[in-house]
């Protein structure tokens, strides 16, 4: 296993009071696995993604990397360094940086480190990604479609060990999730986890396990 | 990839929000070096003005000296008749005759057909304590200018002082406090003070001057005198021994000697005017002073509220900046970019702010005190001003402006270091 949540429960203050957004959640994720995570808006997911990436400290249960790291009893730095080195995020948003090109954004995973193995790593996923027209361009010059792939290389920079997407078809027409979910699901053939938050139909093509969720609780 | 170039991208995609911080940093140095420029512009000027002015003093002086060596010439010179046994080591000494003679001399001298001495004044002096006020003083009792019968009338030199009346020297009246119109007591005897003189740096200051009729009645030497002057003797080169003769055949037992040579009178001269000459340019730096002095308090006060409200400025600017990059902040979190990276990520923007900012004020900092010189100072100015004075000006504008926006920009740079990416991405 990969990541484990154990009786994970998550709550937020909300303006008519308390909101549960995680309720007891335990799951797990294995290598070479996609698990999909389905439910409607405000169930939770997204929370659930956060805290399986441990960038969300639950208020009761565990989160664990690997069999033994437990990410939240980190400090914030180690913790950040650890996710970097382990964990790539999709977002609906693409959260690309505005001022800079496909290929920087690709690279700024890599921030204060100098190395020509890296730009040539950005190059390969500018290749992989069909983006090599594209390299100096900026986001808003791009199709929504580059931008997520832009968003997808960049998640895949540093190779890591899970990709965490939320939502990553959102906002993509169905050529263009379907050209995402093949390259996760190409991800996971090569022995990479994916826990994917989407409402995508199609995601159940790729998924090895499909989770649903309601209320801040997963459904079996 | 390098955090500058993330900087340099960052910078140009948010020009106004850069611009206005770099404005608010050109305003803060620009201040700062104008101000320390202003000064030494003042100062360069001050002395280009002062040199200027003793040039043409000493031009002036030197022209005075002229004239007062001229009129020197045609003036005499002053002798003293004393009683013949006054040792003149202690006159020399004392400045006054202890011994007397008859006071009947200076009218025979007066009525005698001697040509070369004009304006006699009598007057007896004696070295006395004040019993009244418990002081050494010198009483001098005079009568004024003796008319010469066989010369044409001509205005006294000196005033006699009248009955009942004191004039008393500087300190006499400064350590007593007495005052013009005061009434006095001496020996006895009240007294109206008529004059109070002004500091002469000689005996005169320890002297009271009194009608010689009531010195001779206050001193017991009725008709007695202890000395005659003759003012502005009328002689043409070393006439003196001439003058003795002339006088010794009238007043057998009487000895003479000068009082002041012409020489003493032209270095007195000479000393006036270049004291003369040092108050005015004294003044002049004075008033120089004042205006630099004004200048300081008035840099001392606004500075710092400039410094405050920049500083303020680029704070806000900073704030709004990490405001407007909440997503990238929180994605760079996200993607394992350190909270260190982040804070030095805004600390070079504002490093970079502060240097921008910096060369620019110092740049119009040290036109603008320069243009309000005037062009034909510009180049003296700008020559005058020695290289370590720019060196140095140009260190603290870029290492001052630097040190404002960092410390300017350093909270909102570590609240973007601290912010939480999952609340960001989950807000986003």
């Amino acid at each position: 296993m990969i990541i484990q949540l154990k009786n994970v429960t998550r709550s937020f203050s909300g303006p008519k009071g308390k909101v549960i957004a995680l309720n007891d959640v335990s799951l797990y994720l294995s290598s070479g696995e996609m698990l999909a995570i389905n439910g409607p808006s405000g169930c939770g997911k997204s929370t659930l993604l956060m805290t399986a990436a441990g960038m969300l400290k639950p208020d009761q249960g565990d989160v664990l990397f690997g069999e033994d790291d437990h990410p939240y009893n980190l400090p914030p730095d180690r913790r950040s360094r650890l996710r970097a080195g382990l964990i790539g995020f999709v977002f609906q948003q693409f959260h690309l940086i505005p001022y800079l090109t496909v290929r920087e954004n690709i690279i700024i995973p890599s921030l204060s480190i100098l190395d020509k193995v890296l730009d040539r790593r950005a190059q390969e996923l500018i290749q992989q990604f069909g983006l090599h027209d594209r390299a100096d361009h900026v986001p808003s010059q791009l199709s929504t479609g580059e931008r997520q792939r832009t968003a997808l290389a960049r998640a895949l920079f540093n190779r890591p060990k899970i990709i965490m997407a939320d939502e990553p078809t959102g906002n993509l027409d169905d050529e263009n999730a379907d050209i995402v979910l093949k390259h996760l699901g190409r991800y996971v053939s090569e022995g990479g986890s994916v826990l994917l938050v989407t409402h995508n139909a199609g995601a159940a093509y790729y998924a090895t396990r499909i989770l649903k969720m309601r209320d801040g609780r997963l459904l079996q | 990839m390098k955090i500058q170039h993330l900087v340099l991208k960052e910078i140009i995609h948010r020009k106004l929000n850069f611009s206005l911080s770099v404005f608010a940093t050109l305003i803060a140095t620009a201040s700062l070096i104008g101000s320390i420029v202003l000064l030494r512009v003042h100062d360069i000027k001050t002395q280009s003005i002062l040199q200027e002015k003793e040039a043409k003093l000493q031009e002036r002086m030197d022209i005075l000296k002229d004239d007062m060596r001229k009129a020197m010439l045609i003036l005499g010179f002053n002798v003293v008749i004393l009683p013949k046994d006054q040792n003149l080591a202690d006159w020399y000494s004392d400045d006054y005759s202890a011994k007397d003679m008859p006071e009947a001399y200076v009218d025979r001298l007066a009525n005698s057909d001697i040509l070369s001495i004009r304006h006699l004044l009598p007057s007896l002096q004696q070295k006395i304590e004040w019993p009244e006020r418990r002081r050494k003083i010198i009483l001098v009792g005079t009568r004024g200018e003796v008319p010469n019968l066989h010369q044409t009338p001509q205005k006294p030199m000196v005033q006699p002082v009248p009955f009942g009346s004191i004039t008393l020297g500087y300190e006499l009246h400064r350590s007593m406090d007495i005052r013009v119109n005061d009434t006095v007591k001496l020996m006895g005897k009240m007294f109206t003070v008529n004059k109070c003189y002004d500091e002469r740096g000689n005996q005169d200051d320890i002297t009271a001057w009194i009608n010689l009729k009531e010195a001779q009645e206050l001193l017991g030497k009725e008709g007695r005198i202890s000395a005659i002057l003759a003012l502005e003797c009328l002689c043409t080169g070393n006439s003196l021994p001439i003058i003795r003769k002339e006088i010794a055949a009238i007043l057998p037992d009487t000895q003479v000697i000068e009082r002041e040579s012409r020489a003493l009178a032209r270095a007195e001269a000479r000393t006036k005017v270049a004291q003369e000459a040092a108050m005015t340019l004294e003044k002049e730096k004075l008033a120089r002073e004042t205006i630099r002095h004004e200048m300081e308090r008035m840099a001392s006060i606004l500075i710092p509220v400039i410094l405050l409200a920049c500083a303020l400025w680029i704070a806000f600017m900073g704030f709004i900046n990490v405001r407007s990059r909440r997503e990238e902040i929180g994605i760079l979190r996200a993607v394992g970019v350190s909270a260190r990276d982040i804070f030095m990520l805004f600390t070079w923007k504002h490093l970079s702010i502060g240097i921008l900012g910096g060369f620019l004020g110092l740049v119009l900092g040290t036109i603008l005190p320069f243009m309000s010189s005037g062009p034909d100072q510009v180049i003296q100015i700008g020559v005058v001003g020695s290289l370590i004075f720019w060196l140095g000006l140009g260190a603290l504008s870029m290492i001052g402006a630097s040190f404002l926006s960092i410390v300017a920009g350093w909270i909102p740079a570590m609240i973007a270091s601290r912010q939480d990416p999952a609340e960001v991405l989950r807000g986003e």
